[in-house]
């Protein structure tokens, strides 16, 4: 019979400190994310070095807390998966020698997971993978289409160009004077609207599954710019109805067609701004008209965790791979495949 | 009894052993490598070269700041993981105190000084035969820190890396009572971290967090904006 195996994750790649075992790489058994919105608010968005310095208060109890809610010691844990990149640099440290000191202290296999790896695994907590899948990573930093043939490959089919969808969600935000984050704001505003502003979309060259929504955020606000100007009241529903419209749009066009074209057998989401209502919508209306399975799992699996990490981790640890005590937090790590 | 002493506060990485009394083993580099990258190996390499196990391991100390941000940082994540996983004593110590140490013996105060940029230093000053705090670590202007040690009308002794760029501001307000360290008496040792840490009581694992001596330009700048409203 074999040998269960639990995988401590640590993330700590931007404001969430995190920890989590997970049981086989499918099954949560603990979960526990601090938080640090609430800090971050006052600034308008996330202050690397307070980021930081939350990390160094909060790593030891939240990985105290997965230990205690698991009702598990150390000696029962198979390895340490941790966050290695990419995110912000200061703030990966963290995270990356607290688990080398754990790992060490318990004489632990140690696991560098990317970030983004993580987010796709946070499916398989919750519904198993089937190949080849394409993933559409959504998130403040990340907007990207990832073709996986089986575990452990990943294949960029399309990133972004410029911002990431959930930057130019909080950009777009904060010339509406929405609070930080805005993303569910404008998610709910555009939810909420009768009417919607018509603003472009922006496909780029023909065939390319790239992103860019700069360009989208600078025709809102030349659009407010020019209102004001005319003396015209602004309907922030309207605008955050266009704005979320010509998003969503590009977005599923973009992720069908891919789909389509690598004839995959599963679509899954992953990232925060999965999370979105008129995303997730518009993204489960296109597939079950083309009739691919397509998935995102649960709010608290969507954004920063570590149970993502630990779910990563856990296949990373069963092919071999391994971490040393020179591991560095990589803020510009690249998206590479886990080859034997 | 076996003591591991961890100071990553500025650019040099300091580790050291101490059993009982006896110095077993102790590391200084001054190479201007990331710390994330070599503190770590450098733990794990010198507790192989002695023979001592994690488990083996009965306290911990480490150098809580101020110095980098991010170096400090470091230290106390590997210290306070280190500690909490092994369940035993964490104890900090100023990472000026570990510079002053240096100076033991010295007849006078004596000044650690790691510079901070546009003029300024981390710095305090200490009493040179017992180590007493006499000017409290504070991130000031150097030159009126200068001028408040001056007013104490003692021999001062100047010590840390940073010293060299600042010798002649240091001269210009001193005079002859400032004296320096010699050049290999300026790096941080883990050893005089270790013997401080033994002076001094176990602190909380999970509250241990870095001396910066300094809130974040982010913090500063909301403070400002704050009471510029206040003001209207
Ligand atoms: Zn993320």
């Amino acid at each position: 019979m074999n040998k269960d195996v639990y995988v401590l994750g640590i993330e700590t790649s931007c404001d969430e400190t995190a920890a989590s075992i997970v049981k086989n790489g499918t099954e949560i058994v603990s979960n526990v994310v601090a938080s640090q919105i609430e800090s971050h608010k006052r600034f308008g968005g996330v202050v690397p070095e307070i980021a930081s310095r939350h990390h160094v208060e909060q790593i030891t109890l939240v990985i105290e807390e997965a230990l205690a809610r698991a009702q598990m010691t150390p000696d029962e844990l198979s390895a340490v998966a941790v966050t290695e990149g990419p995110g912000l640099v200061g703030a990966l440290l963290v995270g990356v020698n607290a688990a080398k000191a754990f790992a060490f202290a318990h004489q632990l296999p140690l696991v560098g997971v990317h970030h983004i790896a993580g987010h796709i695994y946070a499916n398989r907590l919750e519904q198993e993978m089937e190949f080849p899948l394409l993933a559409l990573v959504i998130s403040g930093g990340h907007t990207e289409l990832i073709y996986m043939k089986e575990h452990g490959h990943f294949e960029v089919i399309g990133e972004t160009r410029d911002d990431a969808a959930g930057e130019a969600y909080d950009k777009v935000a904060r010339t509406l004077d929405l609070p930080y984050p805005g993303g569910p704001h404008i998610d709910r505003l555009a939810h909420a609207s009768d009417n919607a502003i018509q603003f472009p979309r922006v496909w780029l060259e023909e065939g390319s599954y790239d992103f860019s929504f700069s360009g989208l955020k600078s025709a809102v606000l030349n659009y407010m710019h020019n209102a004001k100007q005319r003396g015209e009241d602004i309907k922030p529903e309207h605008i955050a109805a266009g704005f979320q419209n010509s998003v969503v749009e590009v977005v599923t066009t973009k992720a069908l067609r891919a789909a389509e074209q690598y004839s995959v057998r599963q679509v899954i989401a992953a990232g925060g701004v999965a999370a979105n209502r008129g995303l997730r919508t518009s993204l489960e209306a296109a597939f079950k008209e083309k009739s691919i399975p397509f998935f995102i799992p649960s709010l608290p699996l969507c954004t920063d965790n570590a149970a993502m990490i630990a779910a990563a981790g856990t296949v990373m640890f069963e092919k071999g791979i391994r971490g040393t005590m020179k591991m560095n937090g990589r803020p510009g790590m690249e998206l590479s495949s886990w080859t034997k | 009894m076996i003591y591991l002493g961890i100071d990553t506060s500025n650019s040099p990485l300091a580790v050291a052993l101490v059993k009982d009394e006896i110095v077993l083993i102790e590391e200084t580099t001054n190479l201007k490598i990331n710390h994330s990258l070599t503190a770590m190996p450098a733990v794990e390499e010198m507790m192989a070269k002695a023979k001592i196990a994690p488990a083996d391991l009965t306290h911990i100390a480490v150098a809580e700041g101020p110095g980098s941000y991010t170096g400090v940082r470091i230290g106390m994540t590997i210290a306070k993981t280190l500690a909490w996983s092994l369940k035993i004593p964490l104890y900090m110590v100023s990472s000026l105190k570990v510079l002053a140490a240096n100076g033991q013996g010295f007849n006078g105060l004596i000044c650690p000084i790691m510079d901070a940029r546009r003029g300024t230093a981390f710095v305090g000053a200490y009493d040179g035969a017992s180590l007493a705090p006499i000017i409290p670590d504070q991130h000031s202007d150097l030159k009126e820190f200068l001028e408040q040690l001056k007013a104490q009308n003692k021999p001062v002794l100047f010590t840390g890396i940073d010293v060299s760029i600042h010798e002649q501001l240091i001269h210009d307000v001193m005079g002859d009572t400032a004296f320096f360290s010699a050049p290999q008496n300026r790096l941080p040792r883990a050893v005089n971290l270790i013997m401080l840490a033994k002076e001094s009581e176990p602190v909380d694992v999970h509250q241990a967090i870095p001396e910066y001596r300094r809130i974040t330009e982010a913090e500063a700048n909301y403070i400002k904006a704050q009471e510029g409203q206040s003001h209207e």
